[in-house]
């Protein structure tokens, strides 16, 4: 049923589509951790800091919504390389260079840094203010009082947000292949390229795409269900 | 303190992983396949007439190499950055390109043809292409050579990221004439889809301004003694026939210059 | 910093800017008129019908905008080389450029967006106003445009102003097949300058103006909503 051209072995292209479906997943799962971590740092930042800190983070989430990810893609990916060297530098290390797929992950990672500092942001703010108030007057301190209430709280509010920045995560690697990364789309081109059926391999790579989105929803569904039990079910 | 020890061991880690191996040398070529020169197989492993010559340049060095593909509008600005040691993708050795890195010798050198719909006629001069668009890949000497004589009499040009996208637009009728290597078009001509819509018009008058004096490997400036090394290996795999070998291997006698044996 | 290249170059990102713009408001107003069904059909049903709606919008929520731009770019290339008469008919002019595909992408990809804007929309709309609509002997087209598809709209404008940037960060994918927007100008002087930095950020000051005036706009227009706060 299967065509042979995408069967798996070496003649056909199925391993190819099944390999650079896992670069993009570990593309995608690496920097979608890291915009989480940036986006927690972010959102205090946002919230708690001083105006210097609250000035850094309006900038990087104005500026990285507004411009489109193409282009912020090849800034980065050329920024990011010296930025690592330089970096090393500093520690005494001598200039590496950056393995593309790292560098595709953390572009990437500072992307969704910004919009999920915005999730995470709303997210806190919806907390009611009492619940704080009541933990600082049981004399916690900031770090207590975000583990043990803010944190919680605000888990079950940030889960649509983040759970759509997952799919926009996913469907952002396919962008890194237009810089040359290996991950699915790329994979894609050169063998629709090499084979000359365009239309069979795109239209398999949308399903592909297609399929883990569908997935995923499925398994945010249940992560929502179980982080919102206990919560009054909205009419 | 901690602060400080996180990051540097943050920082050690990211060179650990972002390192392959530090002593092999890492050569980029184009994401588009470019037959018979590289092109990627079913397995993922590229193939060709440059990918042969660079293991045995290589193994020529005593050293281990590997191909990367890397987009070849962005291959220049990459070698700067030091993604990879060098640019072993059929990048010709033009002036222009000499302000920004350098070269290796030359390791071969190929007209430059255009190729258009077998409907058409075979006149491909400039005055009587006007009106009609031809596509060309992205930074390439093609595109330098087609804006100077072609857009100006009234051509249009068509650029595409990678040349495998500009044949399929020439077997769809997108474009009416293609101009490339004559090789890598050769080569297409070849091909299923190649044979039944298109074929050559002829090679276009030289311009060594434009069109380069042959192919060599890119290399930053500064890398001067890797580029010797390259040159002594050229060298020694003309004089070994490496080069009539692979003429031979993919059928390209008497279609390119290569060095001499001798 | 090298910016030798801007007055030589200034013509050709004018007329990438117009691209930009042209790619931008087509698809928009494309995809939006063809969102309205999808996301009535889905409230109004009939099931089926609703149904379609509802897995088209999902495809094209699900899969990235470039696959579904190259999809029909070189998919619909590869069937152009297999049939050389249709380069006889008189939409060859169109089907010839990149240009049609980027309109036609953005557009499917933007109804099936809107389409779940649309939908929100509609169900937002309070139902009393529907009522009063059909008890005043209104034809259920009639409702349609006088009361619900207004009122639907002009509650989801927020959203829409969201969505409108969301598609001018995507037309740079135009630049990947061909079209000179903004990204394909800048790729050019890219290539022939073999400067990185300073045409890409030229390109993303470009983008953040755009977005503000496209903030700007819609703030505009929501302000001309009267609603009593």
């Amino acid at each position: 049923m299967i065509p042979e051209i995408l069967s798996f072995g070496d003649k056909g292209f199925g391993d190819e589509l099944l390999r650079g479906v896992q670069f993009t997943l570990l593309i995608a799962a690496s920097a979608y951790i890291i915009g989480i971590c940036i986006g927690l740092v972010g959102s205090a930042a946002k919230l708690y800091g001083g105006p210097v800190s609250r000035g850094v983070g309006a900038t990087y989430t104005t500026i990285v919504r507004s411009v489109p990810e193409l282009v912020l893609i090849l800034i980065l990916y050329f920024a990011g390389t010296r930025g690592i060297n330089s970096l090393l530098g500093l520690v005494g290390v001598g200039p590496v260079e950056v393995n593309g797929t790292l560098a595709a992950i953390l572009v990437l990672g500072v992307v969704q840094g910004a919009y999920h500092t915005e999730v995470f942001r709303a997210a806190i703010q919806s907390v009611p203010v009492g619940q704080i108030e009541a933990g600082k007057a049981y004399g916690m301190g900031g770090l207590q009082i975000f583990r043990r209430i803010t944190g919680p709280a605000m888990l079950p509010n940030a889960i649509p947000g983040l759970s759509n920045l997952w799919l926009v995560v996913i469907k952002d690697t396919a962008l890194v292949a237009v810089v040359g990364n290996v991950e699915l789309l790329s994979t894609t081109a050169s063998a629709a390229a090499f084979t000359k059926r365009y239309m069979l391999f795109y239209l398999t790579t949308a399903l592909i795409y297609l399929s883990i989105t569908l997935i995923s929803n499925y398994f945010i569904g249940r992560l929502e269900t179980r982080y919102r039990r206990g919560q009054t079910r909205l009419a | 303190m901690t602060f400080k020890k996180l990051l540097m061991a943050a920082a050690a880690a990211l060179a650990i992983s972002a390192t392959s191996a530090k002593a092999d040398l890492v050569f980029a070529t184009d994401t588009s396949a470019y037959p018979p020169f590289t092109s990627q197989n079913a397995a993922g492993q590229f193939e060709g007439w440059e990918f042969d010559l660079m293991n045995a340049v290589c193994a020529e060095m005593n050293e281990k190499c590997t191909m990367i593909p890397i987009a070849w509008d962005g291959i220049i600005p990459a070698l700067l950055e030091k993604k990879m040691d060098g640019i072993f993708g059929s990048m010709s050795i033009t002036d222009k390109r000499k302000e920004q890195i350098d070269f290796s010798d030359m390791y071969y050198n190929s007209a430059s043809v255009i190729i258009g719909a077998k409907t058409g006629d075979m006149d491909f001069s400039p005055e009587h292409l006007s009106g009609k668009v031809i596509g060309v890949q992205g930074a390439t000497i093609h595109q330098n050579y087609i804006d100077k004589y072609y857009v100006s009499k009234g051509a249009t040009a068509k650029a595409y990221q990678k040349q495998d996208e500009a044949n399929a637009d020439l077997a769809a009728g997108r474009v009416d004439y293609l101009m490339a290597d004559g090789v890598a078009l050769q080569a297409y001509l070849a091909s299923d889809e190649g044979k039944a819509c298109c074929e050559l018009k002829g090679a276009v008058a030289d311009d060594k301004e434009i069109l380069g004096y042959g192919v060599g490997v890119g290399l930053r400036k500064e890398d001067t003694a890797l580029k010797d090394k390259i040159n002594a290996a050229i060298k020694a795999v003309a004089a070994k026939g490496v080069f009539e070998e692979l003429n031979k291997k993919y059928g390209l006698e008497g279609l390119m210059i290569v060095p001499p044996k001798g | 910093m090298n910016w030798t290249w801007f007055v030589e170059y200034l013509p050709l990102l004018g007329k990438g800017l117009w691209l930009t713009i042209q790619l931008l408001v087509l698809s928009m107003v494309f995809g939006l008129i063809l969102a309205v069904p999808v996301g009535l059909v889905q409230v109004t049903g009939p099931r089926w019908l609703g149904a379609i709606a509802k897995a088209y919008c999902t495809v094209m929520r699900g899969t990235p905008l470039l696959v579904q731009l190259w999809l029909l770019y070189f998919g619909l290339g590869s069937v152009f080389a297999a049939y050389p008469e249709i380069r006889q008919s008189a939409f060859w002019p169109i089907l010839r450029e990149g240009y049609f595909y980027a309109v036609l992408a953005f557009t499917l990809n933007e109804a099936g967006y809107g389409g779940e804007i649309m939908r929100g929309g509609f169900l937002s709309v309070p139902k009393g106003e529907l009522e009063a609509a059909r008890a005043f002997g209104m034809s259920p087209w009639q409702v349609l445009h006088r009361v619900w598809l207004p009122r639907a709209f002009r509650n989801v404008l927020p959203t829409l102003a969201g969505e409108t940037v969301l598609m001018l960060k995507a037309t740079p994918l135009a630049a990947t097949v061909t079209v000179l927007d903004i990204f394909g100008v800048i790729l050019r002087v890219r290539q022939n300058t073999y400067l990185t930095y300073e045409p890409l950020f030229t390109a993303a000051v470009l983008y953040i103006g755009l977005t503000f005036l496209i903030t700007y706009a819609f703030g505009h227009l929501e302000k001309q909503i009267p609603s009593r706060r």
